[in-house]
């Protein structure tokens, strides 16, 4: 299910050029499952999942699978609308080199939110 | 062809304000009760541009928005580069006193949204016989911060982006886009450090919640805002803040966030013309 992400962020064209200073792996944490999402000038190049200890990335978002259930719904609940509003709920919580999350913050909040679809996603990953 | 202008019209006066003399701009239309709008932290009157054009409210209101000094069109003051900006409760109330005197506004309406929500009650406790109504949009008398203010003003983040990404987050999910990114935009402008000097107000020194039963809302009636996505000022900090102030009205705008007036106007007026009305009819 993650996959779609990188078909969904490639296609994107304005996407992917906001992101053109972007290149760097960062952390998506779903539930017990982490996720390893690679980024070259604002192109997906892969998403793996973590198999080991030392595979990791400049930060991490993670959130319950629930969670990002409701924040890829179509139109979602308050609380779980944005990343940084699930922040102060401690419903999401980042983590690492924060640098160029904030660089490029909206950018980031567009990739994973390209994971929402009409239907809404109720299965997380 | 003809221009159609808007109602509004703009101009410059200078305020002193603290022993600092400021170059103010400021819009306003209408005629009638002064209805004064303060507009958020970081951002400039132009949020409330669609209230200055609504003739259903300049028929009976004098609209008045201006830009806080530092903000939008109104200038720092003089030698501002030899100081960090911050906002005090003291400065922002002697700012807001100063322009009520300077305009010479008789019984006032203010309405503010987030931090000018803030203050509207601040100025309620302290003077509650000079005003006719306060109007507070997501202004809440406690709140909690949640991320470094630090990040709004560095050299390696560009301060209008991570503005306008935090507060995307405010932002109602169902609020028109073309108002969302007007909002947006307006944050992408602010002067550097300016976001951050106000949230010193907004989350530092704004707190007054020990402060709020003392609010008279007999003389001085206290109006209480909040949009459903709002996660900065929730509805649950506004319905806190509404059980402290006795005799407050507190509504909660279903499908709103944190810029009612700038991100969705017309679902804004279905809740503020009924208070309007209401605040109308309140001798002066």
């Amino acid at each position: 299910m993650i996959d779609k992400m990188l078909s969904r962020v490639n296609a994107d064209a304005r996407l992917v050029h906001r992101g053109r200073w972007v290149n760097l792996t960062f952390v998506l944490g779903i539930g017990n499952d982490d996720y390893l999402i690679s980024i070259v000038a604002g192109k997906i190049t892969a998403i793996r999942r973590r198999h080991l200890a030392t595979d990791t990335g400049e930060f991490s978002i993670r959130a319950s699978t629930k969670s990002w259930a409701k924040h890829w719904q179509a139109v979602p609940p308050r609380d779980y609308h944005d990343i940084f509003a699930m922040l102060p709920k401690q419903i999401a919580k980042i983590d690492g080199r924060l640098e160029p999350l904030m660089q490029n913050l909206q950018y980031f909040k567009d990739v994973i939110a390209k994971m929402r679809t009409e239907e809404g996603d109720t299965n997380g990953h | 062809m003809a221009i159609d202008f808007e109602p509004m019209t703009g101009r410059y006066f200078t305020l002193n304000s603290g022993g600092s003399e400021y170059r103010i701009y400021m819009e306003e239309a209408g005629i009638g009760i002064p209805l004064l709008c303060l507009h958020t932290a970081g951002s400039d009157a132009r949020q409330f541009r669609h209230i200055l054009a609504d003739p259903d409210i300049t028929s009976r209101f004098r609209v008045i928005a201006f830009d806080l000094p530092w903000h939008g069109k109104s200038n720092p003051p003089k030698g501002f580069r030899d100081s960090d900006y911050k906002l005090t409760v003291t400065g922002y109330k002697q700012i807001i006193s100063d322009v009520c005197f300077a305009l010479d506004l008789h019984s006032p309406v203010v309405m503010g949204c987030s931090m000018g929500g803030r203050i509207v009650c601040h100025l309620a406790l302290e003077n509650p016989e000079y005003f006719r109504a306060m109007i507070a949009l997501e202004g809440a008398d406690k709140l909690e911060p949640y991320y470094n203010l630090d990040w709004l003003h560095r050299p390696d983040v560009h301060g209008g982006e991570i503005q306008a990404a935090f507060v995307s987050s405010q932002i109602a999910p169902m609020s028109p886009d073309e108002y969302r990114w007007e909002t947006l935009w307006h944050y992408m402008q602010g002067g550097p450090g300016v976001f951050k000097g106000d949230l010193h107000f907004y989350w530092l020194d704004g707190d007054f919640d020990e402060r709020s039963p003392q609010i008279n809302t007999k003389a001085c009636p206290v109006y209480l805002m909040s949009g459903e996505y709002d996660c900065s000022c929730t509805p649950e900090r506004t319905l806190e803040t509404a059980s402290r102030i006795k005799g407050s009205k507190v509504t909660i705008m279903q499908g709103m966030g944190h810029f009612p007036m700038s991100e969705n106007p017309a679902l804004f007026k279905t809740y503020l013309m009924p208070i309007l009305s209401e605040i109308a009819n309140i001798p002066a």
